[in-house]
């Protein structure tokens, strides 16, 4: 329990220890922590404006979602119309077509009955030159007679 | 021990390693309390250098190592534990000391650690080392390993402090600063001539209040340790005394090891506290 050197000792120790922790031990370890602070802080930053962007990029993905829609409906209306006005069109074509067919076939069958006609006419004036030939029991010159028979040909 | 008295084991067992010089036998090893005694001032505890010297580089050494491999990454497990006490004196530096001092947050730690792990000494069983000693160094070799407990660590520290203390006041407030300190508080008058008669009362206060700080520090810390160590031997005694005391001892020894841990963090975080205090004390021009 002697006051002695041995304080001196101590104190000696102690200021040698202080300046070895000040020098070699605090600012390492301190700036470690600051450094992680600053890197925790800027981690929690970039968090949040993440979190920002995704909101703003879920609000445009979103916008640009319901214009597609608008967009698609309108293609499918047009489309619609369009095919409507095919099928109109188409209508209005087969129509015609069909006509310009029945025209043709009119046409064909009034020509067949009239080169009919124009045989059975011949047909007739051969006929009645044949039964006048029969009842006068002699020829008749169909050339002399040609007028007669044309007459009567055309009156059938 | 059973051959000794109680009184002798006791004694024996709060007398440090002493290396001095002896008027008689020069420079040696003191064999007895009277001799160390003899040596006056010039002669060394080495139990008490040894150990604190020994404890001073394991904080040294783990702190460190730490600090060479310190990343701001993910730190490792030690990383980790010296971080946390490196926080916690940091924030209670900033929350005392509002100067701008790079020595003030490494001397707090310093204080801290170092003084932990002195006090820790105390809960080594109070006869292992000393038995380890002796069977090195023959049986009355003197071996105490609390360094705390020896009042010369605690005034040596406390000097220190005290020493950082005048240093800093004159630093920052100027000698005359530091004098004005000393005697225009508390009392002060604008009339000259009573002022000159309050120098000496204020002096007297002023002076008081300021050497009361390093004898408290030293004085509280050793009290604190000195007591507990006291009370680890007297329970030690009882081993000696009979299977009943000798139970009853072990389990005393828990109980009082378990509140020690307490007392020894207490003391050292105390310590560290008040030499910040007085630290922001130097570095304040007025209070």
């Amino acid at each position: 329990m002697n006051i002695n050197a041995t304080l001196i000792g101590q104190s000696v120790a102690f200021f040698i220890f202080v300046l070895f922790c000040m020098k070699f031990v605090w600012p390492p370890v301190i700036a470690a922590l600051r450094e992680r602070e600053k890197k925790i802080a800027d981690g929690l930053d970039a968090a949040n404006r993440a979190a920002r962007d995704l909101e703003l990029a879920q609000e445009q993905a979103n916008q640009k979602l319901s214009e597609a829609k608008g967009q698609a409906a309108e293609i499918i209306e047009q489309a619609n119309k369009r095919a409507t006005q095919i099928i109109e069109e188409a209508q209005v074509k087969a129509r015609a077509e069909g006509d310009r067919l029945k025209e043709q076939a009119q046409a064909e069958i009034d020509r067949e009955i009239n080169s009919a006609k124009e045989a059975l006419r011949a047909q007739v004036g051969l006929l009645a030159v044949a039964g006048a030939e029969k009842i006068l029991g002699k020829t008749i010159d169909p050339q002399a007679h040609a007028q007669l028979v044309d007459r009567l040909a055309a009156e059938i | 021990m059973a051959a000794e008295s109680a009184s002798g084991y006791i004694q024996h067992h709060l007398q440090n390693l002493t290396y001095g010089q002896h008027p008689v036998n020069g420079w040696s090893f003191a064999h007895t309390p009277q001799e160390a005694k003899e040596m006056g001032f010039w002669a060394f505890h080495l139990d008490t250098l040894g150990w604190s010297v020994f404890l001073g580089l394991v904080f040294i050494c783990i702190f460190r190592a730490v600090a060479v491999k310190a990343t701001s990454g993910q730190p490792g497990k030690l990383q980790n534990f010296v971080e946390v006490i490196i926080e916690f004196v940091d924030s209670s530096v900033r929350d005392t000391f509002h100067g701008r001092n790079p020595l003030i947050a490494p001397l707090a730690l310093t204080i801290f650690v170092w003084i932990f792990l002195m006090n820790l000494m105390d809960l080594v069983p109070v006869d292992w080392l000393p038995s380890l000693a002796g069977l090195v160094g023959g049986e009355h070799t003197y071996f105490r390993v609390v360094p705390t407990t020896d009042p010369n660590a605690t005034i040596g520290m406390a000097l220190s402090v005290f020493a950082l203390l005048i240093f800093y006041s004159i630093k920052v407030k100027g000698i005359g600063g530091f004098l004005g300190e000393l005697t225009l508080h508390p009392f002060h008058s604008k009339n000259m001539l009573v002022q000159i008669i309050l120098i000496p009362i204020n002096f007297l206060l002023e002076f008081v209040t300021l050497i009361a700080r390093p004898v408290s520090l030293a004085l509280r810390l050793f009290g604190n340790m000195y007591a507990g160590e006291l009370i680890f031997i007297l329970i030690a005694i009882m081993f000696a005394n009979g299977l009943a005391l000798g139970g009853l001892g072990i389990v005393l020894q828990w109980a009082w090891a378990v509140f020690h841990i307490l007392i020894i963090t207490l003391q050292a975080f105390i310590f560290m506290m008040l030499t910040i205090v007085y630290m922001s004390m130097a570095h304040e021009e007025s209070h």
